[in-house]
């Protein structure tokens, strides 16, 4: 079969590699008809996730068709079309137990602080991703679910991660009514994060990023008022001046470890690994927030330290919040409010790449060429 | 406005925001949130018809960090370790917990012996890594490449330089160090 490989840092190309075996009894394997890439997969692309190996088949937003299903499976058979969360989770064990399937402990021998991941680097587990024309899913009885008749495989691929996790940093938010909510990073998922501060019923949304084409989206999509950090001396005085010098009531970082807006800490994390990742919006996150506040990070960061203000996390009395968000439990509130019409998940896409291309298309997503936000992988198998 | 105990008004009622905004306020209630709290405990509700899963059986010693128990009863079986890369990882797994920097210096010193490694073996296949056609800068004629970034304002732009050399250099490294060895021997026949 075609899978993408990893071959370095910036290096991806396409391998025929062995199609998957069932390994576990409750294992599947899915033909994937729909995959994408993720901002959180340009930091394995980059080099910056330890333990990535050459090799390595990407791609943790997939969904396709059942191929083939282990001895144990009750709930799926061959030919059910199924999307699959980006989490690797039993269902059982303590984390699971209490519904945080992204903290599983029984799926990742490699780390305890991450749970597994599909094609996230031996961190993440050291499972083969979708971006690929099979891939093994583990747990077939507990993380995918068939994908409604009435959803497209397109709208279907972005509930696994990118809708869920900024609907979930919403959540995290716990924003009422009237809040003021600033968003850093109108990628994929902050732009989903900003629609949704809207259901939770915010009284007004900003976006802050560096990318005019996304800022524009951020608009038209997410009905939010954006600003391009570029054009203020310092972003932070600017959030102060537009919230009485208050600071918003809450802040979501939905960047992570590559932000751009300080050269040192992108420099340093991003391009020589010194750092986890680069907390410039999570600072400013930290920075633009009231007293009291709280920020919400949906950013993804590698498991080394970074420089983060956690002093003036402190002094202001703010309450963090984050994890990795546990997309199945998101699933049933989502499909209410894509079939009511409020969320239409595929509006955000803009590059549909044949699974051969794959290393323009990794190359587009990265260095965000001809306005590129989120570029889905289509399979030859599809 | 002065510093006062009130909110500052927003510039839209909630009332207009519902107007103009598709879906405004239906997760109004955190009881409509399905991460709201964040830990239900609830075992049920997985479909999981285990209490603890069978075992996948280990093809080969599966490395694992050592604050873990045991190797997890499911894990993923790509890319084995191997080489001097693969020995790398598995003392730095056995070795230093996930809280010691150490683990993690090692690990990003392991990836790029196994770029190194992997780089050496492709050219014993017959289809050598290729550093060009791998990056994907080809799309940078056909997808606009510098009308992507000429005149836009972008923070990013300032630091893409640096991405060619970080490609290139371990390459051009790698490529005087053979001159240099082949130069040697050359020399010393001679």
């Amino acid at each position: 079969m075609q899978a993408m490989v990893y071959r370095g840092p910036y290096r991806v190309r396409v391998e025929e590699k062995d199609r998957p075996a069932i390994e576990h009894p409750n294992d599947a394997i899915v033909r994937v008809t729909r995959a994408a890439i993720c901002g959180s997969d340009l930091h394995l692309y980059h080099g910056m996730m330890p333990d990535t190996r050459v090799g390595m088949t990407f791609g943790h937003e997939f969904v396709g068709v059942v191929d083939e299903v282990g001895s144990s499976v009750q709930r799926l058979k061959a030919g059910d079309r199924v999307m699959v969360p980006f989490n690797i989770f039993c269902g059982t064990c303590f984390f699971c137990a209490r519904g945080l399937y992204s903290n599983c402990h029984n799926v990742n021998p490699n780390a305890t602080a991450v749970g597994g991941i599909y094609g996230y680097s031996h961190t993440s587990g050291g499972y083969d991703g979708g971006q690929s024309e099979f891939v093994r899913v583990p747990f077939a009885d507990v993380g995918p679910s068939p994908i409604p008749d009435w959803m497209d495989d397109d709208d279907a691929v972005l509930l696994t991660d990118a809708l869920a996790t900024g609907y979930f940093g919403a959540q995290l938010g716990g924003i009422v009514e009237g809040d003021v909510v600033v968003v850093f990073g109108a990628g994929p998922v902050g732009l989903y994060a900003a629609k949704s501060a809207w259901l939770m019923g915010a009284g007004r949304v900003i976006v802050i990023d560096h990318l005019n084409y996304r800022l524009d989206k951020a608009r038209s999509f997410a009905h939010a008022e954006t600003y391009n950090f570029t054009e203020y001396d310092d972003i932070v005085v600017h959030m102060k001046k537009i919230t009485e010098h208050l600071g918003a009531d809450v802040a979501i970082d939905a960047v992570g470890a590559e932000a751009d807006g300080n050269l040192l800490q992108h420099v340093t994390s991003a391009k020589l690994k010194l750092q986890g990742g680069s907390p410039v919006a999570l600072n400013w996150a930290i920075d633009s927030v009231r007293k009291g506040g709280t920020v919400s990070v949906m950013g993804a960061y590698g498991p080394m330290f970074s420089a983060v203000k956690f002093g003036d996390a402190v002094n202001k009395g703010l309450t963090l919040r984050m994890n990795q968000c546990p997309v199945k439990r998101q699933w049933p509130r989502l499909f209410e409010h894509i079939r009511n019409g409020y969320l239409k998940p595929s509006d955000i896409v803009t590059h549909r790449i044949p699974l051969e291309h794959i290393a323009e298309g990794y190359h587009i997503f990265s260095a965000k060429l001809d306005d590129c936000i989120k570029p889905l992988i289509v399979p030859n198998a599809a | 406005m002065a510093y006062t105990p009130d909110k500052p008004k927003l510039a839209e009622s909630s009332d207009e925001l519902r107007a103009r905004i598709p879906g405004w306020g239906a997760d109004l209630d955190p009881r409509d949130r399905p991460s709201v709290p964040q830990e239900i405990f609830d075992p049920t509700f997985s479909g999981a018809h285990w209490e603890f899963p069978e075992r996948q059986p280990e093809r080969w010693p599966r490395e694992k960090s050592i604050e873990h128990k045991f190797v997890t009863p499911v894990f993923g079986t790509s890319c084995p370790p191997r080489g001097l890369s693969g020995a790398i990882r598995r003392y730095s797994y056995a070795k230093y917990s996930e809280g010691r920097a150490a683990h993690w210096l090692l690990l990003l010193a392991a990836d790029r012996v196994d770029v190194a490694e992997s780089v050496l073996r492709s050219f014993a296949t017959l289809r050598p890594d290729n550093p060009f056609t791998q990056t994907g800068v080809r799309a940078e004629r056909s997808h606009h490449g510098l009308r992507s970034r000429l005149g836009q304002n972008r923070a990013d732009v300032v630091h893409h330089p640096l991405d060619p050399i970080i490609v290139a250099a371990p390459w051009i490294a790698g490529a005087g160090l053979a001159y240099a060895l082949v130069r040697r021997l050359v020399r010393r026949k001679g």
